[in-house]
């Protein structure tokens, strides 16, 4: 494990701020007292991803697992931190050079319906980007496009017709075909497989875990559904309010989650087994990232909330085997 | 044996579309009992919201409830007047939907939303409505409800909102509540808390219950009865127990095997192959077929409802066989 990880992000954090508009402005400036509005979307994050590795990024919603995923694909700028790609910082390259790296890291994304353009071809969407960034000449584009669709298990006569043509699993290969197009090693995949049905699901994890055999790629998937998560990846970092509360592999964060918010979560996957089960809810709402808790995010909620959590907000502590937890209880372990 | 609460008998529920006959619901057939949960599954397009409307009598052109029949503590429900219909609706039988941001009126505060729906089926005073209405939101679990009445519905959370939609859905102590995939767009550990609070609440006023999902988890901790269904008819049906432990149709066998958490991590996925049928115009016989690793030439010929010893009814000519788990269960 000391290779050098193929992305990682060194302190990242994603700040989205409402500025002040002209009546807050003049309000201020008669005496009142408003403040900008800032969200810590995501708030000093470590993360790396050792390439052929997939690493799986659970969380509720609001938690922040999108935007990491956008700030490692290149697609938000970070406010604050460091990002590297093969062991070399990004952002110091000249436009030219910097374009072709970006090649590289490609973003799937959660709506197949929404992140296709209703007006183009699927030859078009596919095609558009090798042949803007000379990786085919637009000669070849045709039979370049074909292969594409045929990698990702689409009948290549199709590439005529526009997405609103095809059912939501085809939609989702176009998809996976148009970031495969230039060649990327790195895939950030934002929920690809929520809006599909089980039984496509299926299909279409199959195929990832095919493409990722033949072309050695290493993602990084993001995802609520923590059986996704489970069957995918070979760690796995949970978020909560902005923040990495714990990473692990796998299978030993099924087994012995560490922090409670992991627990809770863990306590939730359903499971179809066909027994009635009591449901034990974990108490209170996911608070608002505008205004969250002092202290650990997670307190309010938290069944083993301690004094200290009220005040301090816990580090990362490493707890061995490749762990880490962000609890006072880690502490020392 | 007691009635059962809501007996649907060959319900039949067609769009009648310029295209063609779109047989969203094809003869489908079942009875809930008082206090039980009733699992609806399939996958989109499979009919099983339509069936719920069909009960509520909610279907627009040009869509129709074109034959079967269905009872509601024994009144037929397809021979009531609009009025009829509409006094049972929201008091007899409640339907709770996915979105709750489109069940509660954006621009009414919550107490007039919940003592309307009251005072709609019931001569009392408005006090008591407004009591009612408080207590209903206290019993699902609404931090200081007397402060909660007064708010919008923008003012809650998903959670909080789908919350207010159960408290509504019980006001009028309903035999029958619908829910359409109430948890679906919630985050995990608020749908927890509205399965916890929803067991409960069946638990306690023997509301009959039928829930309607894709997803299969939920169905497994919280249904006694489960019905599959597939391009708008319900292929198989019996105890939750016996359908997901040992499934006997094969396309419930692949719904389950689709599941990745049922599945070894590394490994492949059993995938169904192909995907779901268009409704427009389909061809008789087994709408499974085309997908289906046990077809057989005359599975073109529609299959007939069979009931097995174990209770199940099946809709299918070469079903698997009962395996050993079954044999585990039932013992």
């Amino acid at each position: 494990m000391n290779a050098v990880p193929l992305i990682e992000l060194r302190g990242a954090s994603k700040r989205f701020v409402k500025s002040l508009d002209l009546a807050a402005k003049i309000g201020n400036r008669l005496g009142a007292h408003v403040r900008e509005e800032v969200v810590r979307a995501v708030d000093e994050v470590d993360i790396a991803v050792d390439p052929g590795e997939v690493v799986g990024l659970v969380g509720e919603s609001g938690c922040g697992k999108s935007t990491l995923g956008r700030l490692a694909a290149g697609l938000l700028p970070l406010s604050s931190g460091e990002r590297y790609w093969h062991g070399e910082p990004l952002g110091k390259l000249a436009s030219a050079a910097a374009r072709r790296q970006q090649l590289k890291l490609q973003m799937i994304f959660q709506d197949p319906y929404a992140s296709l353009n209703p007006r183009m071809r699927v030859i078009d969407i596919v095609g558009e980007a090798p042949v803007a960034h000379g990786l085919v000449g637009a000669r070849q584009r045709r039979d370049y496009v074909a292969m594409m669709l045929h990698r990702v298990g689409l009948d290549a006569t199709l590439m005529r017709r526009y997405p609103h043509q095809f059912s939501g699993g085809q939609r989702a290969r176009i998809g996976i075909a148009r970031a495969l197009a230039v060649e990327p090693e790195f895939l950030v995949c934002d929920e690809s497989v929520a809006a599909l049905d089980v039984s496509i699901q299926a299909q279409v994890l199959n195929l990832f875990m095919d493409l990722k055999k033949a072309l050695n790629l290493t993602y990084l998937f993001i995802s609520h559904d923590l059986g996704v998560v489970r069957f995918l990846s070979d760690r796995v970092v949970v978020m909560y309010l902005g923040r990495v509360v714990e990473t692990a592999p796998t299978a030993e964060l099924f087994e012995t989650p560490h922090h409670p918010y992991t627990k809770a979560l863990l306590a939730e996957v359903g499971r179809v087994e066909p027994k009635k089960r009591t449901y034990i809810p974990i108490k209170g709402e996911i608070p608002s990232p505008l205004d969250p808790p002092a202290g650990c995010h997670f307190h309010p909620r938290c069944p083993y909330v301690m004094q200290r959590c009220r005040e301090t907000a816990p580090p990362l502590f490493d707890v061995g085997a490749g762990r880490t937890s962000r609890c006072w209880l880690a502490e020392g372990s | 044996m007691a009635e059962p609460v809501l007996a649907v008998e060959g319900l039949r529920t067609h769009f009648f579309t310029k295209q063609g006959v779109v047989k969203a619901v094809d003869d489908v057939s079942f009875s809930v009992d008082r206090g039980e949960v009733l699992g609806l599954v399939g996958e989109s397009g499979s009919g099983k919201s339509m069936t719920g409307y069909s009960i509520m009598g909610l279907i627009d052109p040009p869509g129709r409830v074109v034959d079967g029949r269905m009872r509601l503590n024994g009144t037929d429900l397809r021979a009531l007047s609009p009025e009829g219909l509409r006094r049972i609706r929201g008091n007899r039988v409640a339907m709770i939907f996915q979105d709750p941001m489109m069940t509660l009126n954006p621009v009414l505060r919550i107490d007039a939303q919940m003592i309307e729906a009251i005072l709609a089926h019931e001569k009392t005073t408005e006090a008591a409505a407004r009591a009612r209405a408080r207590d209903a939101l206290a019993r699902v679990g609404i931090p200081s409800p007397d402060a909660r009445l007064a708010a919008y519905p923008h003012q809650f959370s998903g959670g909080m909102r789908q919350r207010v939609a159960i408290a509504i859905a019980m006001l009028n102590r309903p035999d029958l509540i619908i829910a359409d995939e109430p948890t679906t767009a919630l985050d995990v550990t608020i749908q927890g808390q509205i399965l916890y609070e929803m067991q409960k609440l069946a638990r306690e006023t023997g509301a009959a219950l039928i829930w309607i999902t894709h997803d299969l988890s939920v169905i497994a901790g919280l249904a006694d009865r489960v019905c599959v269904m597939y391009a708008g008819r319900i292929v198989e049906q019996g105890s939750a127990e016996a359908v997901l432990g040992a499934p006997r149709h094969p396309y419930t066998r692949g719904l389950l095997d689709s599941v990745p958490s049922n599945n070894t991590r590394g490994g492949r996925l059993a995938q169904i192959p192909g995907m779901t049928p268009s409704l427009l115009e389909l061809p008789p016989g087994c709408p499974f077929r085309e997908r289906c690793p046990r077809a057989r030439p005359d599975c073109a010929i529609t299959p007939e409802v069979t009931t097995l010893a174990d209770g199940r009814a099946l809709r299918c000519h070469y079903p698997l066989p009962a395996t050993f788990d079954a044999a585990v269960l039932a013992s």
